[in-house]
């Protein structure tokens, strides 16, 4: 139960929302609650003021721009992404990934803009924002600002975000021809977080050769994180089960594997081979479809 | 066996009387119980598993606005102590206060109270208390307790050794000398979380000398006395409610110190107080289950019979002696470890052990679970030893039909049974014989495919007074029922059971209703109050509320149905044996069409105008029963599993069981039993463990580490069933409450082994998580190369 007193407000505008945390002390902002409620109640954050973004409708729709650009509002629940036949046809990873975050109540009130503002190294959608190269577009004190996904994030619960910054919406690039993507999780059997979560986007070439490969990895260590070995690997070959498998080994090179109850940390690298793995078969499958 | 004349009502798929008000949300549970002016309890709990408490300081959590009282244990002794129900030989007794007065011995120990106007006053004011605490050493393995040297938990006890409990058949020595086989086997059956969907929650009133208290508990009977005791009210002053309850799989089998205290301060206070358990809370301060360690050995020949069984256990009973601890690891555990095989020399040796951890107790099962795991692991050792189809050398072991009533080798005396049809059934559901086909089949996916049997016999019906007696339990093991019947025809049952789940509602309305020839939508079960009761319930554990309160139920409605015969008899004019009791109707044999409607009946019985000669007027009938044995439901559980080759991740693909809980009163709501206790059992085979750092802190510490399985885990089950009555009871019934969970845990262990059984993995020790299969695989192909 949450015991320390808080103000609330809710307005209308993104600006003013941007003003209001200014203007309070401890402030927060709340979107879906699903990080930030949990958090109040244990105490761990304890905010004099509540935000909430509920009330900004812009901040809710997807839309497809003149060239080809997917903006996603950063408001969208998880179930609106999963469901959304844009983003289906277009950005699958990003749609089973929002598919697999937490449970249904979860989906249903949880937001793309809350999941990566709160950096969560578990979290789904960091892996397939990684992967298709998009831009989190924020609105602060000065006014708006663009951040490649590959500068944002920092470290657990670390972003680039600057005080009083707001997301407002994560904006995805039109694919090139032959592109496939999937996301392939490991979910922890308790908490629905994945211990691994792997998106693969793949681009061939006319002639079916890997023309380009990214592959954004979540869950494994301290922040979600581009898998390069692996796409250097993977780019030139012709996709074949060899050259799967030789890329997916890599996908776990460097990195400082967290270790907890459900999976140690050799135990997790070794997770992130196997599910890079299955994510580039299915975005390469999805790639020559 | 003497079963219903003409049974209507009895064994048929009635629907629970219970939902429509669950369903729609009209149930009150204790929580929602709210009164004028009421404050609310918070307790402060010891962050260290071992510490002795230096000083307390509440002066800054008295000025907190809102708050009626800081208390610490010296101020709450008045409470007294927390009971024992169980006492078994050479069993050395805690003490146990609802507020630890001079040190902390787990972490979640109580160690000082608060009562706020509001909730939140009273967490405010709880962080605000200084407790200067000494850590002390910790101890959290049960075995490392009992080694010299180790800390102890209770000074004045001199040692962690909580009771050591012998019991022997047969001659052990010689079955192990004329082995041709000997299979013997570590078995970890590790602690549980009970994880009831409700926790706990207390409310109570103090009013013109009575008080009134609600609790989350299975035994309002014992609360109610524990807490006229303790609190030095008369019994007729102290009403226990236990409204509706949600789940409770034995974590609501105790009086807790929290009854006593909110009970304590209403009385004290003069204001209604309520406590309610935060999920985290309950993690620390509810009790804990199973943690046993075994060394099991079996002696058999190489054809596959058993000559004998050693086991030593040591099992880990945590820092305090709980209400039924002392029973759990030994009555309800040594004796039915033979299980359903004729096993001629048993030699079992189990020790319990205090330790800085959670207090452990009764846990779905209770005692059965730990039993049929390591039996039905050794089995499954013994048939990859001998080469033999562990089906076959179950059969072969079985005790055959035609043996009962059956004195075990432990000791105990089973009933009835047939146990060989139900492994027939349960191996042709699982379509055995096809599975070698499936096994090759995922090979070539890369996967491993296992299947595993576990058959099982466990004890229900708790108890025969005498036989409580003789084996330390403090209290009778009788139920009682009274059935009212008003002057309208309005039927009452009132049972001294306490469902929390268990659909009593239902079941009792369909036994009265065959013997009252009336429908069970005419009758109203009442239970969980102790002002209307039909005087001391037992209550609901153990699998024991339909073989010993459902049969005082039949047995009460049975006397009602009598005086309803013969008051017909003497309107009718009649002679009462030629009178029948059917439909709602109560006529003379063959003359159904000049009948007397059971409300003219009761209606006579209460204008008492025109009566046999020297009957009392009214119609109502209180009977408490004792049971003269338990009862022994058995049945084969087998699952399939399937293992991902890459990841180690368990799934079971396929699960099928045959029960033989003797004559079912409603087979929808034994399925409902079964659906939830293997879903359980399977729970703690593959997800489920109550983890401790050195340190005695929790790791497992909520529902974020710590997963309860749900339906999303396990596959549809294929159930069926045998019956095999008793001649325990009239109704022939048994009990189903826990065979779920019994029957599965064993099942899915000895599948995820089988299924690796291939690489040489003879036993892996549960959970069966993916990462520990992982790593039995990589080690068996590291073994190989």
């Amino acid at each position: 139960m949450i015991t320390h007193p808080f103000t609330y407000q809710a307005p209308s505008t993104i600006e003013e929302a941007v003003r209001e945390l200014g203007r309070n002390g401890e402030a927060k902002v709340i979107a879906g609650g699903h990080s930030l409620l949990p958090l109040m109640k244990l105490g761990l954050a304890q905010p004099e003021a509540l935000i909430d973004l509920r009330r900004i409708a812009s901040l809710r729709e997807i839309r497809t721009e003149d060239d080809g650009t997917i903006a996603v509002g950063a408001l969208t629940t998880h179930r609106d992404i999963a469901a959304d036949p844009t983003v289906r046809a277009k950005l699958p990873a990003l749609a089973e990934a929002a598919g697999a975050v937490g449970d249904l109540q979860v989906r249903a009130r949880g937001t793309i803009g809350g999941s990566l503002a709160h950096a969560d190294p578990a979290a789904d959608e960091p892996a397939p924002t990684l992967a298709y190269g998009a831009t989190i577009r924020a609105i602060g004190p000065k006014g708006r600002r663009d951040i490649k996904v590959g500068d944002y994030f920092k470290g657990t619960f670390e972003t680039a975000l600057a005080e009083n910054e707001i997301i407002a919406e994560i904006r995805f690039p039109a694919a090139a021809a032959r592109t496939g993507s999937a996301y392939a999780k490991f979910a922890h059997p308790a908490s629905g977080f994945a211990i691994t979560g792997v998106a693969a986007v793949v681009t061939l070439t006319s002639e079916g050769i890997v023309e380009r490969a990214a592959i954004g990895v979540t869950g494994a260590a301290a922040a979600a994180y581009r898998a390069t070995a692996a796409e250097k690997a993977l780019a030139g070959t012709n996709g074949n089960a060899k050259a799967i498998a030789a890329a997916a080994a890599k996908a776990a090179d460097g990195i400082t594997a967290l270790s907890d109850l459900a999976a140690s940390s050799d135990y997790r690298k070794h997770l992130v081979t196997v599910f890079a793995k299955r994510a580039i078969e299915r975005a390469l499958s999805r790639a020559k479809a | 066996m003497t079963a219903t004349a003409n049974p209507t009502y009895i064994g048929e798929r009635v629907a629970r009387k219970e939902d429509p008000r669950l369903i729609t949300g009209e149930g009150t549970f204790t929580d929602d119980v709210v009164l004028q002016g009421m404050a609310y309890l918070t307790l402060v709990r010891s962050p260290h598993a071992h510490a002795r408490i230096r000083r307390i300081d509440t002066a800054a959590a008295k000025k907190e606005p809102g708050v009626v009282a800081v208390l610490t244990g010296k101020d709450l002794e008045a409470t007294g102590m927390l009971p024992v129900f169980i006492t078994v030989p050479s069993m050395s007794g805690s003490k146990h206060m609802p507020i630890a007065t001079d040190k902390a011995r787990y972490a979640g120990d109580a160690v000082a109270a608060v009562v706020a106007d509001s909730r939140d006053a009273a967490k405010r004011a709880a962080d605000l208390i200084a407790v200067d605490y000494e850590p002390l050493p910790v101890v959290v393995d049960a075995s490392k307790a009992l080694e010299p040297g180790a800390p102890i938990v209770h000074e004045e006890l001199g040692s962690n050794l909580m009771f050591t409990y012998p019991v022997k058949g047969g001659d052990i020595d010689k079955a192990f000398k004329d082995a041709e086989v000997k299979v013997s086997q570590r078995i970890v059956n590790q602690r549980l979380i009970p994880n009831a969907m409700e926790p706990r929650a207390v409310t109570a009133k103090f009013e013109a000398g009575e008080l009134t208290l609600w609790s989350t508990t299975q035994i309002p009977h014992f609360v109610q006395l524990i807490v006229a005791l303790n609190l030095g009210l008369g019994q007729n002053k102290v009403r226990v409610i236990a409204p509706e309850v949600g789940g409770g799989f034995g974590s609501k089998l105790q009086v807790y110190a929290e009854e006593l205290l909110v009970g304590h301060l209403a009385r004290t206070l003069r204001r209604p107080v309520k406590w309610t358990e935060e999920r985290r809370e309950g993690y620390l301060a509810t009790i804990h289950g199973r943690d046993h360690v075994s060394d099991v050995e079996l002696a058999a020949k190489k054809d596959g019979t058993i000559l004998g069984l050693r086991v030593r256990t040591v099992a880990n009973v945590g820092a305090y002696l709980q209400a039924f601890a002392p029973g759990i690891p030994t009555i309800l555990h040594v004796f039915i470890v033979p299980g359903p095989y004729r096993i001629p020399a048993f030699d079992y040796e189990m020790r319990g052990a205090y330790t800085n951890t959670t207090p452990v107790d009764a846990y779905r099962g209770a005692g059965r679970p730990e039993a049929a795991l390591l039996t039905e692991r050794i089995m499954d050792r013994l048939a990859d030893e001998i080469g033999m189809d562990p089906a076959e050398l179950r059969r072969k072991n079985f005790i055959p039909a035609d043996a009962f009533p059956f004195n075990t080798i432990s000791g105990l005396t089973y009933d009835s049974g047939d146990y060989a049809p139900a492994l027939d059934r349960a191996l042709a559901m699982a379509d055995y014989k096809g599975f070698e086909k499936r096994r090759a089949e995922a090979k070539a996916r890369g996967n491993y495919r296992g299947i595993g049997i576990s058959s099982y016999v466990e004890i229900c019906g708790l108890a025969p007074s005498k036989a409580n007696a003789a084996l330390g339990v403090g209290w009778g093991g009788y139920e009682s029922a009274r059935i009212r019947v008003h002057a309208t025809g309005a039927v009452q049952v009132f049972t001294g059971t306490s469902p929390h789940g268990q659909s009593h509602e239902t079941s009792w309305a369909q036994i009265a209703a065959d013997a009252l020839g009336i429908s069970p939508n005419d009758i109203e079960v009442r239970h969980g109050d102790t002002s209307e009761s039909p005087g001391m319930g037992v209550g609901t554990f153990g699998s024991r509320s339909l073989a010993v309160g459902g049969i005082a139920v039949h047995k009460a409605a049975e006397k009602v149905r009598e005086k309803v015969v013969q008051i017909g008899a003497h309107l009718l004019e009649a002679s009462p044996a030629d009178v029948v009791v059917e439909g709602g109707k109560v006529f003379v044999k063959g003359v159904p069409e000049k009948a007397k409607n059971f409300g003219d009946i009761s209606m006579a019985a209460y204008l008492a105008n025109n009566l046999p000669e020297g009957m009392e007027p009214g119609l109502e009938a209180t009977v408490y029963y004792d049971p003269p044995n338990f009862t022994f439901p058995f049945g084969t559980h087998i699952a399939e599993v399937e293992i991902d080759g890459e990841t180690g991740a368990v799934q079971i693909v396929r699960y099928s069981a045959c029960d033989d809980c003797g004559r079912q009163i409603n087979p929808m709501i034994v399925e409902g039993q079964l659906h939830g206790g293997i879903t359980q059992g399977i729970g703690q085979a593959l997800y489920e463990a109550a983890v401790y750092d050195n340190d005695g802190q929790l790791l497992s510490g909520s529902m974020m580490e710590y997963h309860v399985p749900s339906a999303e885990d396990v596959p549809a089950f294929e159930l069926d069933s045998t019956v095999t009555l008793t001649n325990t009871n009239p109704l022939g019934v048994k009990g189903i409450g826990e065979a779920g969970t019994i029957g599965s845990t064993p099942a899915a262990a000895n599948a995820v082994i089988d299924a690796l059984s291939p690489l040489g993995i003879k036993h892996i020790d549960m959970p069966l998580t993916s990462e520990k299969i992982w790593r039995a695989i990589r080690a068996a192909g590291e073994g190989r190369r």
